[in-house]
């Protein structure tokens, strides 16, 4: 029945048995059964005759945002939809005007080459021809695809269109934090509507159109990693007839300057109210609280942000200042919290083998992971001059100044090549505008500072790879995804050499990575 | 003869008009157009009536009658009454009935012997039917519409009826009426045959749409036309029936 285009047909009696003629088809003079039969017309005459479609367009524009690739859907709204896609069908039908008074049997386009910029869509519908006869017809319309600029375009094309802007600081002198983050609004989608992501120094801006997606973007921080925001508002205009204002709002959010691994001295004050820990601790997880470790005890604590804010206090040392052991002697004791095993161990410089036979004695919760030989990175605080009010404290303090260790152990230390090549695996990351960027522009050579910065830059980021190798807890709340196949091709020879060296590192099981994203390529690129 | 006719653009011409053996009345309209189209056809033969009803001009479907009498509703002016008892020959009774269903061209459908009415027709409009037109009165409907004088045209040769009529309806009216029926259509298409035209033994006036094919059917079913076997109104016999009609 769909074959014929552009013919109606009437549904009913085609399938009967002829019965005999009452009437005479009033155009062509056949004769038809007049019980049966649309009005007093044969079938043909009926196709000759009449048009159901009268009233509905044959030409349509179609509203097409040249950058975005959306389609207009009336009033304003702007829909994504791939060409000969069912959305496109539906803004299609939807442009019609009369097509709403016929039952519509089916649609599909009609391919035309895209160039053309038109979209043609053939249509069947069904309507009541005559008192109990539907007809049902087939026709084609031809849509125009016209270019406009949507809303959103507009105003990423224009310059300070933001309404509010979320700005994320961090004063700490690497960038970890900010990958993890990144990695965290990636998986959570949480940037999806930012208009614009600025880097700055200490940290990232995020730019939105509307105030309560800025409010979004902080509840989010808030809810996975330790914060204060404060919220500020600038007057941009007043009509003071309706008094309708408008302002552009900035929340600082500043995440506590405290990361995994950091050593931390506590206010004496603060470690006795927080479960009398003893002051010198190392932070061992941040969630949107901190979470400290005493290793030498196993007793953990964690300071709520709040907590912290009302008295906040520094780091004593960062990962930078992490020096390798050499674990001569170890014997656990028994004690276990958790995944933490508390051992005692006697331990030596790496820099010290073959010069001296200095070692110490420290107690550690490495005592799971640790065996005699491995290396092991701490901080080695008996040759460390520290230059914290707090630690000071400690040391005059006549409780704690004997509980100082000469070493405190943090993490097993894996040896492995400066930058591997062939990772299993990889991350997805956000396009962001470098605010440099446009100072840069004029200067052809980079100098030697940007330099530094990049390479700076480069080994946080493959610091950060490797936690995420070592931190399995680390690992879950993230996406990770399969790396490219050709690239591991390419490895494939050098890889022989590598695999002894690396036999002991930690691996990324398969089974945790995702399929490549290419597919699903960002919006920002 | 079958003619077509249009009254004021529209081709419903039995709504503007009432044809029988004895009488015609014709609408007063703004035009004589329509009014020629009798007056051509029956002048010197039966009088022709220009009236309102009710000072409506929906005379066709307002009165019903034939050769012998002339039923009008009780909306009708005594004015009215008194132009049409002075047109109309003395021998055609008139009767003005109160009948709710007062568009009685609509309800009653009739020849000089017999009427189909609607089903829900007053008893003493039924009695007064019978007596005044002479007719013997059946309640009975077409392809299950009760409003018979719409679509039914009936004349003492044959009739015509709504084209969904099916066959055994057919059987049954024609059996009732004792002439011979058939389903067809006026003005292209168009099912109301009662109000798309007007019909007497010897001439038809249909709407200005009626096709080829339409005006055939009635020609051959009234037996208007030249071929019809013993065809009224044509040939050396016309004067006779003519003059029976007075």
């Amino acid at each position: 029945m769909s074959m014929d285009l552009d013919a109606p047909v009437p549904m009913s009696g085609l399938q009967d048995a002829p019965v005999a003629a009452t009437i005479l088809c009033c155009n062509c003079g056949a004769p038809i059964d007049g019980t049966t039969s649309a009005g007093a017309l044969c079938q043909d005459c009926l196709k000759l005759n009449v048009d159901v479609s009268q009233g509905i367009q044959r030409e349509a524009t179609l509203h097409c945002c040249r950058d975005c690739e959306r389609w207009l859907q009336p009033p304003n709204s702007w829909v994504v939809a791939s060409p000969e896609s069912k959305e496109l069908l539906a803004v299609c039908l939807r442009r019609l005007r009369g097509l709403s008074k016929v039952r519509i049997i089916d649609a599909s386009f009609i391919w035309t080459e895209p160039h053309s910029r038109r979209v043609k869509v053939k249509i069947t519908i069904q309507q009541e021809a005559f008192q109990g006869t539907i007809i049902q017809q087939t026709f084609e319309v031809e849509y125009v695809v016209a270019s406009q600029q949507c809303d959103d375009c507009k105003k990423s094309y224009t310059h300070n269109t933001w309404r509010a802007a979320v700005q994320v600081r961090q004063k700490v002198p690497h960038k970890r934090t900010f990958l993890y983050l990144e990695q965290l609004i990636l998986k959570n989608g949480a940037h999806k509507d930012t208009v614009n992501i600025k880097e700055a120094p200490n940290g990232l801006d995020f730019y939105f159109a509307a105030r309560n997606h800025a409010e979004k973007m902080v509840d989010f921080l808030a809810s996975v990693v330790p914060c204060k925001a404060k919220k500020s508002q600038e007057l941009i205009s007043m009509d003071i007839h309706t008094s309708t204002k408008s302002f552009k709002f900035t929340f600082s959010v500043e995440i506590i300057p405290i990361c995994k691994d950091d050593l931390v001295a506590l206010p004496i004050k603060l470690a006795r109210q927080s479960g009398n820990i003893s002051p010198l601790t190392l932070c061992h997880r941040v969630g949107n609280s901190i979470n400290l470790l005493d290793p030498s005890t196993l007793q953990t604590t964690d300071i709520p942000t709040d907590v912290y804010w009302r008295n906040p206090f520094k780091n004593l040392a960062d990962v930078s200042e992490l020096r390798e052991f050499i674990v001569m002697d170890i014997e656990p004791t028994g004690v276990s919290h958790g995944k933490f095993n508390l051992a005692e161990a006697t331990v030596a410089r790496a820099s010290d083998l073959g010069s001296n036979d200095i070692t110490y004695f420290t107690r550690t919760h490495l005592g799971g992971i640790l065996h005699v030989g491995d290396s092991v990175l701490g901080y080695h605080l008996s040759g460390t001059m520290y230059n914290d009010d707090n630690y000071e404290a400690i040391e005059a303090s006549s409780q704690y100044s004997s509980t100082i260790p000469d070493v405190i152990l943090v993490k097993k230390f894996y040896a492995r090549k400066r930058k591997p090549k062939n990772r299993a695996w990889r991350l997805r990351r956000m396009a962001r505008e470098h605010e440099e960027e446009a100072l840069a522009g004029a200067v052809q050579q980079k100098s030697r500072k940007q330099e530094q910065e990049a390479n700076r830059v480069e080994e946080d980021f493959e610091a950060f790879l490797r936690d995420i190798e070592e931190d399995q807890e680390l690992r879950h709340t993230l996406d990770l995804y399969k790396a490219r196949k050709e690239a591991k091709a390419n490895d494939a020879m050098d890889e022989d050499e590598d695999n002894e060296s690396e036999d002991e590192t930690p691996q990324i099981n398969m089974d945790e990575l995702l399929d490549d994203f290419d597919e699903l390529n960002m919006g920002g690129e | 003869m079958a003619v077509r006719a249009q009254f004021e653009n529209s081709n419903e011409v039995g709504v503007f008009a009432r044809l029988t053996n004895s009488y015609a009345i014709v609408a007063v309209g703004a035009s004589e157009n329509f009014y020629s189209v009798f007056e051509s056809e029956l002048q010197d033969v039966i009088p022709i009536c220009h009236a309102t009803i009710a000072g409506t001009r929906i005379v066709g479907r307002l009165t019903v009658g034939n050769r012998k009498g002339l039923l009008v509703p009780t909306t009708t002016t005594d004015q009215e009454l008194q132009h049409l008892r002075n047109t109309l020959p003395d021998s055609v009774k008139i009767q003005r009935i109160e009948e709710r269903l007062s568009a009685l061209g609509n309800v009653i459908c009739c020849n000089d012997h017999v009427a189909i009415v609607h089903p829900d027709l007053e008893r003493e409009t039924e009695e007064i039917i019978a007596d005044v037109l002479g007719v013997e009165v059946f309640r009975q409907t077409v392809a299950d519409n009760v409003l018979t004088g719409s679509y039914m045209s009936l004349s003492n040769q044959g009739g015509i009826v709504h084209p969904k009529t099916s066959i055994r309806d057919q059987d049954e009216l024609s059996s009732l009426l004792q002439v011979p029926l058939v389903a067809g259509s006026v003005n292209r298409g168009s099912p109301v045959v009662g109000a798309g035209m007007v019909v007497n033994d010897w001439l038809a006036v249909t709407g200005l749409d009626t096709t080829a094919t339409e005006l055939s059917v009635i020609e051959s079913v009234f037996r208007l036309g030249e071929m019809a076997p013993g065809g009224a109104g044509q040939g050396p016999n016309k004067e006779s029936i003519v003059e029976s009609f007075y």
